[in-house]
């Protein structure tokens, strides 16, 4: 056990068993994956994406690039897990990635020995020969060799949520900036959200031995938390990672509700959070980075900050002798801080010459590390002393500190470029990258405690005023002022061996020196060309010193060679967060008719339309096929009486003393000459000339008007109107609204329909309700509306009454169409019904048809202005070439006719070049006993009785049909006016 | 990206669909093709600030002058759509 006898902040009273790769540990509350199997002296965690080469822990936050886990089992198994983030709960399952069989023996660790053939931008030049080798055998295994952790290949059966948060300052990050900005603007009165990624609010002040107001920062911390997270205007969100920034003030954020749980009785694993601020203020800290040099990424290689970490929060020895290798102050500390826990400190290699470190053990100035030893892990060193002799110094652990590194990365997510601070040998962020937006602490390269604490104070005191709210003044607590001094050391040059700079992807040293040879040099260019920093951890280990690198090899300094743009998330963010509550039913809101549970009772089969989900068909006993079905339903509405619930067909009620200009003006036609009882066919365009949509609309009373659209088009219509009414003629004194969801519509189609109503209205006579008449009547006491309107062709009325009485009505109209020897009809009867008689729908309206296409320019007033008159008028729209409405029926051996289906002339090969046309609908009509379709031909009303072929090339369908008008059931209208 | 609509304050965009420009509200009047090719078809492709047109479809449906920077989505006007036009007359 490498577990401290004292110390950290874990729950040492509780032990909590865990498996990792079938063996079973124990931790304590407060331990990461990756603390607790430190302490359980376990250093190997991983294998590298391309060369399987063993990695161990390199951090100890969620910018981890080795210890990627797969936790848990089966469907909520989620793989590429950060160890470093993890919390270990009871009974946990996790497991190493990336090796085969074990981690400790991994066959594909032969990519090791191969890699002088892998380097970077291999597949741009090996395995290219033969050429269908790539895609057949090539590929599939680089794919299985190279990887993460593996998908469970189940649905993911956790819950995920979403949610919206306001606040007038949103702290980002809970070290001492971050805790210091809370407590001043709390006291202020601001309502603030603080939100950390971790687990326990304190940031480095949990991970260092250091004082904040006299005592230990650990505790400090503890107190300022609790101390906030008692007041009524604070909210604070651990295990929040912000993870974009975005225009508006708006934030992403991720929210892990139940991943640290063995169970979360319910509560969703992950919330996916967007804050709203007024302002922000970022103290997301900053990241350390690694030196690279000869084998510098075996098991026991870590950054010193991460040692620190172990020690002091976890109480885990990373080593029992360690070395550190440093550029800068913090490497001594780290030295420090282990000799006074009794840890053996065998060597402290300084890069730089001009220092003297104050450490008691074996200390190298103007030294390097140039090459590591061990099996599965780091067993030795070797140093290159400022003289070059070469000293082998032993270690388990090797303690690496090359600076530090801003987290700047959210204030880049608005295309904000950072600023190079040389004295830091870092870039920071510039000022105002994000709208209301301060950086502070060390996310702002101030790295001494009390610096950070005065920053966070200041924004804070800065977002008050802006606020306009209370001015505080708190005291800033005493604590450790040190900046610690650092000499930009990236790589240990003129060495033999792989120096790693992205420990994830297996990008070295020398393979940025590739790039830049082949001339690959724009940081964009090196980055896609080694894919250095497109790991999961996004290149927060490994964009600096690769930049660095490259600015060597070119000469330019380090901000002339630039930074990649750093895009959202911050962190990996799970599919299941991002979609939250979008999954399954969530996609997409249900729209029901008030006959829907009427129709399920009966067997009806349903379908989509839209949001809509209507009755395809009334299945009969003795019915197995849809087919049957609806022939019957087609066959039931021409020779006695059909009922059908047409609700979902949009209702837009108009009114005003310019309503009737106003439908002038939408329609092609003229709609203010209609009296009251009567319902007239209308035509809508686009201003660019192609039909929207088409529909009836009846005047109920003086400028009162009903309009019906077409079910999908309801909500472009209603948009289309309102944008008339307020964009082009806010003069006209005319309002609108929808009532779809207000009145259930319900079709009464076939020759006994008079009958049907007769025992249900009063007067029903063709005198009271001609053709297209329309009226006020009372069903059973319910006032409703009666037009005389069809859709099928036959004598038919729409009946339409409140919603709260469609089931009734519907049942009732049912058992008496019944009665009559009708029944109830679903979509397919009605489409087929609308085909016969040669009524469209968009299939047919497709966005690129016009009224004359359709053969309906009779219906283009000529007296009048309306929407998309003047653009009809374009010469290209009024080729008489262009494809027109026809109806088709097959006149070969072939009787099929498939939906979609091009058109070409009878001797023609079916290519693109002579297409005539294509299918638009198509049924079988029982009316007719045949297949019929609707077609749009070049030329098609000039083409009346010619023979022309509808090709399936897909089904392979060929199909000699003649040309024939659309309306092919009583074209001479005289059932409907019966 | 926040619109703060006349009428029911500040909202998510989510809540409102975009159109397109505003020269939409310049609808052309008699029948001269050219206006109207002009209008239905021709746009400049600015960059900074635009005048735009988006409806609060989730909200209380009124169209809405929005005048928004392309490049860093700021907005820095919104009227209603009935206003601009009627003042424009």
């Amino acid at each position: 056990m490498n577990r401290f006898p004292t110390g950290g902040l874990i729950d040492r009273d509780i032990s909590i068993p865990f498996t990792f790769d079938g063996q079973t540990y124990t931790a304590h509350p407060g331990d990461t994956l990756a603390s607790a199997l430190l302490a359980n002296g376990v250093r190997l965690m991983g294998r590298s994406f391309k060369y399987h080469r063993p990695r161990g822990v390199l951090t100890a936050g969620s910018e981890e690039p080795n210890a990627l886990m797969e936790i848990g089992i089966g469907a909520d198994c989620t793989p590429n897990t950060r160890a470093t983030t993890q919390e270990v709960y009871n009974g946990m399952v996790a497991q190493s990635q990336n090796r085969f069989p074990t981690l400790k023996a991994d066959i594909l660790a032969v990519n090791d020995l191969l890699s002088p053939f892998l380097g970077a931008g291999f597949y741009y030049k090996t395995f290219m020969w033969p050429k269908k080798f790539w895609e057949a055998i090539y590929e599939p295994i680089i794919r299985r060799a190279a990887g993460l952790g593996r998908l469970s290949g189940q649905a993911d059966t956790a819950d995920y949520d979403k949610a919206w948060a306001y606040c007038d300052v949103l702290i980002i990050g809970g070290g001492p900036a971050g805790l210091m900005a809370a407590l001043t603007a709390a006291k202020g009165g601001a309502k603030i959200i603080l939100a950390d990624e971790d687990f326990i609010i304190g940031g480095r002040l949990n991970s260092e031995q250091t004082e904040v107001d006299g005592k230990h920062s650990q505790r400090w911390a503890a107190e300022v938390a609790t101390q906030l997270a008692e007041m009524p205007n604070v909210r604070v969100m651990t295990r929040t990672t912000v993870t974009g920034a975005y225009d508006g003030g708006t934030y992403g954020a991720v929210e892990r509700v139940g991943d640290h749980i063995a169970d979360a009785h319910g509560a969703p694993r992950q919330i996916f959070w967007r804050i709203v601020a007024k302002h922000t203020i970022l103290a997301a800290g900053a990241t350390e980075r690694p030196i690279a040099f000869p084998n510098n990424d075996r098991p026991g290689i870590m950054l010193a900050s991460a040692v620190r970490t172990y020690a002091h929060r976890y109480g885990v020895a990373a080593g029992q002798r360690v070395a550190v290798f440093t550029n800068n102050d913090d490497g001594w500390r780290t030295a420090r801080d282990l000799m006074a826990l009794g840890v053996t400190v065998t060597g402290l290699i300084d890069a730089r010459t001009d220092v003297a470190p104050d450490v008691d053990c074996p200390v190298f100035t103007g030294a390097a590390v140039v090459g590591t030893g061990g099996r599965l892990g780091i067993e030795r060193l070797s140093v290159r002393t400022s003289d070059g002799s070469i000293q082998q110094i032993n270690a388990d652990c090797l303690a690496v500190s090359g600076g530090w590194n801003p987290s700047l990365h959210l204030t880049g997510h608005m295309g904000g470029k950072p600023t190079w601070r040389e004295d830091i040998a870092a870039f920071v962020p510039s000022p105002d990258s994000i709208p209301n937006l301060v950086t502070v602490g060390a996310a702002n390269g101030t790295f001494s405690t009390l610096g950070a604490l005065k920053e966070g104070m200041a924004a804070a005191k800065a977002a008050l005023k802006n606020l306009r709210l209370k001015q505080v003044r708190p005291k800033v607590p005493a604590a450790d002022d040190a900046q610690g001094a650092v000499t930009a050391f990236w790589h240990v040059p003129d060495v033999k061996g792989r120096s790693w700079l992205d420990f994830q992807n297996d990008v070295t040293v020398k393979d940025i020196a590739v790039a830049h040879r082949e001339n690959f040099r724009s940081v964009e260019h090196m980055k896609r060309y080694t894919t250095l920093g497109m790991a999961t951890d996004q290149g927060k280990m490994s964009n600096m010193g690769a930049l660095a690198v490259m600015s060597a090899l070119t000469g330019q300094s380090i901000p002339e060679t630039g930074t990649t743009i750093f895009r959202p998330p911050y962190t990996p963010v799970q599919m299941g967060a991002l979609g939250a509550g979008a999954a399954g039913k969530g996609f997409a809101p249900e729209r029901l008719t008030t006959s829907h549970d009427w129709a399920t009772s009966r067997g009806a089969s349903m379908i989509e339309v839209g949001l809509w989900h209507r009755a395809s068909w009334f299945p009969r006993e003795g019915e197995t096929y849809w087919r049957q079905s609806c022939d019957r339903e087609v066959k039931m509405v021409r020779e006695a009486v059909g009922v059908c619930d047409v609700s979902t067909l949009g209702k837009i009620d108009i009114q005003g003393p310019d309503a009737g200009v106003f439908l002038d003006r939408v329609y092609t036609n003229v709609f203010s000459t209609l009296k009251v009882g009567k319902v007239r066919y209308g035509l809508m365009l686009r201003e660019d000339g192609m039909v929207l949509d088409d529909g009836t609309t009846a005047c109920i009373g003086q400028n009162h008007y009903v309009m019906t659209t077409t079910t999908g088009a309801t909500g472009p219509v209603m948009s289309h109107l309102e944008f008339c009414a307020q964009c082009l003629w806010p003069e006209l004194d005319v309002t609108m609204i929808s009532v779809t969801e207000q009145w259930a519509q319900i079709a009464v189609a076939g020759p006994k329909s008079r009958e049907l109503l007769a025992g249900l209205i009063d007067d029903i006579s063709n005198e009271s309700f001609p053709f297209m008449g329309c009226g006020a009547v009372s069903i059973s006491g319910v006032n409703g509306r009666l037009f005389r309107i069809s859709y099928s062709g036959e004598l038919a009325y729409e009946i339409a009454v409140p919603a709260r009485y469609g089931e009734s009505l519907m049942d009732e109209l049912v058992k008496r169409a019944e009665a009559l020897g009708g029944g109830v009809y679903g979509m397919e009867a009605l489409n087929v019904l609308r085909i016969e008689k040669g009524f469209l729908t968009h299939a047919e309206m497709d966005g690129r048809v016009t009224a004359a296409d359709m053969g309906m320019s009779g219906m283009m007033s000529t007296k009048k202005d309306f929407i998309g008159k003047v653009s009809s008028q374009r010469d290209g729209l009024n080729d008489p070439m262009r494809e027109q409405l026809v109806g088709i029926k097959p006149t070969g051996a072939v009787r099929q006719i498939l939906g979609g289906s091009i058109m070409v002339n009878v001797d023609a090969d079916p290519i693109r070049e002579n297409m005539q046309g294509h299918v638009t609908s198509v049924c079988y009509s029982p009316t007719l006993d045949g297949m019929i379709g609707l077609a749009f031909v070049k030329g098609g009303h000039a083409r009346i009785g010619q023979t022309i072929r509808a090709v399936d090339l897909l089904r392979n369908v060929d199909t000699l049909c003649e040309i024939v008008s659309p309306q092919f059931h009583d074209p001479e209208g005289e059932k409907l006016r019966g | 990206m926040r619109i703060s609509c006349p009428h029911c304050g500040e909202r998510d965009h989510r809540e409102f669909e975009y159109l397109g420009s505003a020269k939409l509200l310049e609808r052309p009047d008699g029948g001269d093709r050219a206006a109207f090719h002009d209008y239905v078809f021709q746009r400049k492709n600015p960059t900074g600030e635009n005048a735009e047109l988006w409806q609060h479809v989730m909200g209380c449906s009124a169209w809405l002058h929005v005048v928004r920077n392309i490049t860093t989505h700021e907005i820095t006007a919104v009227k209603l759509a009935r206003d601009v036009k009627a003042a424009a007359r």
